[in-house]
């Protein structure tokens, strides 16, 4: 039966091409292209490599970025987690989650770029009262050589990614009794939480962990808008040899797409190293047994540290939609003197096409990835067998492989096989690349609610007379509609955001929204940059309002779902 | 009244090669078997069994007749063996009326009179377009009876379907599902830990060990 090839399915999908891909680029990086005259193996493309200026501060840019940015975003969530009470505060952030998950990375970190300009938002906030400033200093705060904006910038959007993968682990680890136990032992709950929750839950959030080290350490589109410039990060680097006119450049492309896996690897191993330290920490810390020592500066830390990147993620977008209606805006003013439309209509009429060729790609991408995901777990149940979760080499854990392996290393290699295939259905791969990464997201969103669904409800339409089939159409489908619109919302999100795949498999010639907001990151206006990117950051938006909208609509008269996950 | 009979021939479930239930028995039309025991003495692993349901987990032997014809690896959805659980388990996003439409047979002629009659039989007339949510707990009761009676089954199964009513309605249940069980000629086997249950149901026990 069809149904029960699709994980095989699935792990072919996801491994494929990306082991084809990082075979593609492991040749010609050892000089082995035919197409471009490469007939033999050689070291060139590496010596070029090396002989490339400011390749070590490229790669220390990147290693660092791949580490602290995890680092900060996993000790702030974690904080955050440990020192949340419920307050009216507390329910806020956490309900923020998931729209600042949906914007799209590159249309943050413009935000983030508008806000902390030397003429941006907080220094116009500023002055000239605090700073004294009339005109804006002549200071490289944005694009900073050591990376420091690109980190801010991806530490505001991984927070939300990994607060919300530990709120969905954390139900099974019965936080209340937990907490409680360690509270009557006389903890303080904030380090009550750290030392008997925190150890429980970071085995559960490991990969995602894994996956936010391995973006921040090889990330190409937040890192052309916030990055450094002379020289950009690695990967930027990369793109722009592979982009170079003279094809020879490829060769160098190619190592530098090897050396960014060994570089993503190395911080992979070097976190592996903090992991050891901080659980040897952890036990001495656990073990000498303080009860409240350091309970208040902990929960403080957390709470405003969230605080603080929330509020500069939403200001962001505030200001993005500021500079995209802002007339003349003089520096030190903190609002424009006058507004007007002129931005907006002037950019509408080029509007339309990347906007309807970023939403085909995301409906396609996203619905191929939710017939695969219902397939498989739709197998799993009548099968009854599931995958083991937890272990590090299961098959779930294949699911984080595309979001593990550094885009860039291996989306190049495929799009040089494809070449040499002479594969030209462009928008066709470019749906195909996005399904890589929206699938794991779609999966893994749906898997909960799947699995979690009371198996009574299908036995009982078995004995009612209804086959397999009609049962998963009439009963588990539409019971189960609000999650499925959610996992497609994520779905969306993930695919309206990818910038990478559709530049590279698109060959350049197809725009969306996100590669025409990133081509505009090198000096061209705020005002068009502010459209552009607030159209980015509201598109995943409408796939929210659907699957929020939709089964409210649908089941208005039905009391029973209302309140349904 | 159709008459229908269930036969368990040298039933034999083990776990791990550890027997867990064996049973052997005849359910005469109209006729309840009660079969007690304490929670993990595999009351609901025989009842999965029997609905066919059993997890790859478990070893069975033994045959299952229904009226003679051997049920045993039958998938679940043409056994004809209707189930009662705990929870009265009303489809959330269908009608009352829809949820008794939904195990109706396909080519049964004039569902919608049957479906307004069931409500009338159980005092529920005119409660077709209701929401199930808004229904008290007895009243879903009744109407997952009615659903399950309609759907025509030629035997049921009852998973303690009367433990989670209140006292005073539980009675009341016991006797309008004994009394429609029997009508309806349906060999029936109660798998509870209430001995009460047993006493209403006035057919023969089985207690199981632990």
């Amino acid at each position: 039966m069809l149904l029960r090839l699709t994980p095989a399915l699935i792990v072919t999908l996801l491994v494929g091409p990306i082991v084809a891909g990082v075979g593609m680029v492991l040749l010609p990086a050892f000089g082995y292209l035919p197409a471009l005259g490469g007939d033999a193996l050689s070291l060139a493309p590496w010596r070029a490599l090396f002989a490339q200026p400011g390749l070590a501060h490229s790669v220390a840019v990147s290693l660092t970025s791949g580490l602290v940015t995890t680092a900060v975003s996993l000790a702030i969530v974690l904080l955050f987690l440990a020192g949340t009470s419920g307050s009216r505060l507390d329910r806020w952030l956490r309900r923020l989650v998931s729209p600042l998950l949906s914007v799209p990375h590159a249309a943050a970190a413009f935000g983030l770029a508008f806000l902390i300009a030397p003429s941006g938002l907080v220094a116009r906030l500023l002055s000239p009262g605090i700073t004294g400033w009339e005109r804006p200093p002549d200071w490289l705060i944005v694009q900073d050589p050591w990376g420091l904006s690109l980190m801010a910038g991806l530490i505001i959007k991984e927070i939300p990614f990994l607060l919300l993968m530990s709120l969905a682990a954390l139900p099974q680890l019965e936080v209340p009794r937990r907490v409680a136990m360690a509270r009557s032992l006389g903890y303080r709950p904030t380090l009550a939480w750290l030392k008997v929750v925190a150890p429980a839950l970071y085995p559960l959030i490991r990969l995602p962990v894994y996956a936010v080290i391995a973006f921040a350490s090889s990330v190409v589109d937040v890192a052309m808008i916030l990055g450094p410039t002379l020289p950009p990060t690695l990967a930027v680097s990369i793109l722009e040899w592979f982009n170079d006119p003279d094809l020879s450049h490829r060769f160098l492309a190619s190592a530098g797409a090897v050396l960014q896996l060994g570089v993503t690897l190395a911080a992979l191993a070097g976190w592996w190293g903090l992991e050891c330290l901080a659980r040897r920490l952890g036990r001495r810390w656990i073990d000498a047994g303080q009860r409240r020592r350091g309970e208040g500066c902990l929960r403080r830390i957390g709470k405003s540290a969230m605080l603080a990147t929330t509020l500069a993620a939403g200001l962001g977008l505030i200001g993005l939609a500021l500079y995209s209606v802002a007339g003349f805006w003089r520096f030190p003013d903190a609002l424009p003197d006058t507004l007007t439309p002129q931005h907006w209509l002037g950019t509408l009429p080029s509007l339309g096409g990347p906007v309807s060729t970023t939403l085909i790609i995301a409906a396609s991408a996203t619905l191929l990835a939710l017939l695969l995901a219902l397939a498989a777990l739709e197998n799993e149940q009548r099968s009854g067998k599931y995958p083991a979760e937890g272990r590090l080499l299961s098959a779930l854990s294949l699911l984080y492989l595309p979001l593990i392996v550094p885009q860039i290393a291996f989306l190049f290699g495929l799009v040089v096989l494809l070449e040499s295939l002479e594969a030209r259905a462009r928008m066709a791969l470019v749906i195909f690349g996005h399904l890589l990464f929206v699938l794991p997201y779609v999966f893994l969103s749906l898997a909960e609610a799947y699995r979690r669904f009371d198996p009574r409800w299908s036995q009982l339409a078995r004995t009612l007379g209804r086959s397999p089939n009609a049962t998963f159409w009439r009963i588990r489908l539409p019971m189960l509609l609000a999650p499925v619109l959610t996992a497609a919302a994520v779905g969306l999100a993930i695919s309206i955001g990818q910038y990478l795949p559709t530049h590279l498999l698109g060959a350049g010639r197809i725009t969306t929204v996100t590669t025409e907001a990133v081509s505009l990151a090198s000096g061209a206006n705020r005002r068009v940059i502010g459209v552009w990117a607030l159209v980015q950051a509201s598109l995943p938006l409408l796939g929210f309002v659907i699957a929020i909208g939709v089964p409210r609509l649908l089941w208005a008269r039905r009391r029973g779902l209302q309140g349904a996950p | 009244m159709t008459s229908h009979r269930l036969d368990l021939e040298n039933v034999d479930i083990r776990i791990d090669g550890q027997p867990l239930v064996a049973l052997d028995a005849t359910i005469g039309p109209g006729e309840v078997l009660t079969v007690m025991g304490p929670s993990g003495s595999g009351k609901s692993t025989l009842l999965s069994f029997l609905a066919g349901f059993l997890d790859s987990a478990f070893e069975a032997r033994g045959r299952v007749a229904l009226d003679g014809r051997d049920i045993t690896v039958l998938p679940a959805e043409e056994r004809g063996i209707g189930l009662l659980f705990q929870d009265p388990l009303l489809f959330p996003h269908l009608s009352v009326a829809g949820n008794l439409r939904f195990g109706m047979p396909r080519h049964t002629p004039d569902k919608s009179r049957r479906i307004a009659q069931a409500l009338d039989d159980v005092g529920l007339e005119g409660f077709g377009d209701r929401d199930p949510a808004t229904l008290s707990g007895g009243q879903k009761a009744r109407v997952a009876l009615m659903r399950l009676l309609l759907s025509e089954p030629r035997a049921v199964l009852l998973d303690e379907p009367f433990s989670k009513l209140d006292t005073h309605l539980r009675q009341e249940m016991r006797e309008l599902v004994f009394d429609h069980l029997h009508q309806a000629g349906l060999p029936s086997l109660l798998v509870t830990h209430d001995r009460d249950d047993a006493a209403a149901a006035g057919g023969r026990l089985i207690e199981l060990a632990d």
